[in-house]
């Protein structure tokens, strides 16, 4: 959390630059959501929870086996996946045909075990990498590389997640699913492969952001819920399942937070951001860009 | 009188008479606390009986805890004033959220989101207003001298198991009340299908701001009577998302459908967290939620009705219910 009051300065203009830089990674947790939810029409509360499992597998990594961090990042990336896939497999799978109501408890029951795996694991201190990215310089203004990294590095990720699904077979399938999941069966598809894909990339986009959020805070086992409920406000205000709206409500929040944070603490920022999300509930009820019926 | 009435004269006389026969300390405090929780868990099963999947009342709880022991502290307003007061500013809460989210259709997946943000939002109001409410290292309502009424502080065990008890029973009361209530048929149309409900003539919005605003109030309760209780309240221990996963986790073993099922949850969860205390020491840290989040994902897939639930369904089939939360 440190790290995350840091980039507070006086400067508005900082602040909104600094705004974007969030809103990349923030980006990248929201596609990652979405993609679960428009395929496998499952919301994965422990979402947040994955995040934090990577933070600690890149600490791990970097600082207990001294792997440098290009190294570690891909391998952090590679468990998160896995570690997807495996929710998938062990928890969602069995419930698909419940009430939606149940998968979603279910994936509570995951957070809850995560956040306690950790606390057992690891113990309840704040540990960071200890790697210290220089700043750069802009006139008056500071933006430290790690941001700026994190930003090219999210963006990068999704405009590949992007060709993933326009170019490939399993991509193309995936969006066909999230179409259409009665008929995908029909026309050949193997359903319960394209889920284990979906919730592998999921796990993925989770441990990417895993990998940028560790270079700027210090992780504990309760740092999901740091920036888990803005997660899914951000969804929600997108509309779920609506990538390009997930994409755009992420830099809202992240400016709201940006600059709220500006004139008071951060807190203060979540709670900017919260009240202008139950406002846009009256005005825009099925999120920003919910297509007219 | 029929047999249920003895049945129930007799278990709330016991219950009454137990603390002036049994004065053990420890025990008393853990029946003190299932009480209390259980009165939680009853406040949000009597929306999440109809589908209202709410994880919000982490938000209700804390706004009832933080409400009564800030303007103790700050303004000397006793708690009797405090409390309906803290549950007013809940209910107040609970309409600002829940209002857009019935008028505007938002249902099931989003539904939940909102009030998990809301959940989460509290926490972050009182992180953020350290200043007054100490933040993250909890608060402390001002002590007085000895029990006194007034400020509702109580030194003996055996007055507050009485407190609890009351409360309790009238928790249950509310949900037979609301068992026995239009609102339920209405409610139970509304979670099967909201159009044809309306269609019905069901005024869909009304009927669930009012089941949700009945569960808000008593959840804010619930939560102001644990901060006089223990004279201590934090912002984890009252709020955010662990406690409001925590009262669908009891309710869900317990059974959503039976008036004791959310009572039966908080004693198993209890139980439980005593005992694994007690079992790992110090060092068990973490243990009670990692148990906690095992048993509820293997209860959702095995037993969604809990075990309350289950079991009464082995002695009458009820017809006309559904299987499993909606």
């Amino acid at each position: 959390m440190q790290g995350f009051l840091d980039i507070f300065d006086i400067y508005l203009l900082e602040a909104v630059v600094n705004g974007i830089l969030l809103g990349g990674v923030l980006a990248l947790l929201a596609l990652g959501l979405n993609l679960i939810f428009g395929v496998i029409d499952v919301t994965w509360i422990c979402y947040a929870e994955l995040v934090m499992i990577g933070m600690y597998g890149m600490y791990y990594l970097v600082q207990f086996y001294g792997l440098p961090y290009w190294a570690a990042a891909p391998l952090t990336i590679l468990l998160v996946a896995l570690l997807g896939a495996a929710l998938h497999y062990i928890v969602i799978a069995p419930l698909l045909t419940a009430p939606p109501i149940n998968q979603l408890l279910a994936t509570g029951g995951v957070l809850f075990i995560l956040q306690s795996f950790a606390t057992v694991a690891f113990g309840i201190d704040f540990r960071n990498l200890g790697i210290r990215l220089p700043v750069l310089a802009l006139g008056e203004m500071h933006f430290s590389y790690s941001r700026l990294l994190s930003f090219a590095a999210a963006l990068i990720g999704m405009v590949s997640v992007y060709f993933f699904m326009t170019r490939t077979y399993t991509g193309t399938a995936i969006r066909a699913i999230s179409q259409d999941r009665q008929i995908m069966s029909l026309m050949g598809v193997d359903t319960k492969r394209i889920y284990l894909v979906t919730s592998a990339l999921g796990g993925a986009l989770a441990g990417l952001a895993a990998c940028l959020l560790v270079l700027q805070y210090d992780v504990h086992p309760f740092v999901g819920l740091s920036f888990g409920p803005i997660t899914f406000l951000i969804c929600v205000l997108g509309g779920l399942g609506n990538f390009v709206g997930g994409f755009i409500a992420a830099f809202v929040f992240a400016e709201i937070i940006s600059l709220g944070g500006l004139f008071s603490d951060l807190e203060w920022g979540y709670v900017l951001a919260f009240a202008f999300f139950i406002v846009m509930m009256f005005i825009r009820p099925a999120g920003l860009f919910a297509r007219r019926s | 009188m029929n047999a249920r009435t003895i049945a129930w004269v007799v278990g709330i006389a016991a219950l009454i008479a137990l603390p002036f026969v049994y004065r053990q300390p420890y025990h008393l405090h853990i029946l003190v606390l299932i009480l209390i929780w259980s009165f939680a868990y009853t406040s949000w099963s009597i929306m999440g009986r109809f589908g209202l999947v709410s994880l919000g009342h982490g938000g209700f709880m804390g706004v009832g805890a933080y409400v009564t022991a800030l303007l103790w502290n700050h303004l000397g307003v006793s708690p009797w004033i405090g409390i309906p007061l803290s549950m007013v500013c809940a209910g107040l809460l609970a309409v600002i959220v829940a209002y857009p989210c019935f008028r505007y259709r938002i249902t099931g997946h989003y539904f939940v989101l909102v009030t998990l943000a809301l959940s989460g939002i509290v926490l972050q109001v009182i992180t953020a207003t350290r200043d007054y409410t100490g933040g993250s290292l909890g608060y402390t309502p001002n002590r007085t001298k000895g029990s006194q009424l007034l400020a509702l502080q109580f030194d003996d065990k055996t007055t507050w198991y009485l407190i609890a008890l009351f409360v309790w029973v009238v928790g249950l009361l509310i949900w037979q009340w609301v068992d026995r209530s239009m609102s339920r048929y209405a409610m139970e149309a509304i979670s099967d299908d909201e159009d044809a409900a309306a269609a019905a003539g069901v005024n869909v919005t009304f009927e669930k701001l009012k089941i949700t605003i009945i569960s808000a109030l008593m959840t804010a309760l619930a939560g102001a009577l644990y901060c006089q209780y223990q004279m201590f309240i934090s912002p984890d221990t009252v709020s955010g998302i662990a406690v409001s996963l925590q009262m669908v986790f009891a309710v869900i073993v317990g059974g959503v459908y039976v008036s004791f099922g959310p009572t039966v949850g908080a004693i198993i969860t209890i139980l439980l967290a005593e005992f694994l205390r007690i079992w790992f020491g110090t060092k068990a840290v973490g243990w009670d939620n990692l148990v906690y989040g095992v048993l509820l994902v293997l209860f959702i897939i095995f037993l969604p009705k809990g075990i309350l639930g289950s079991v009464m369904d082995r002695f009458k089939t009820q017809p006309g219910k559904k299987p499993v939360a909606s």
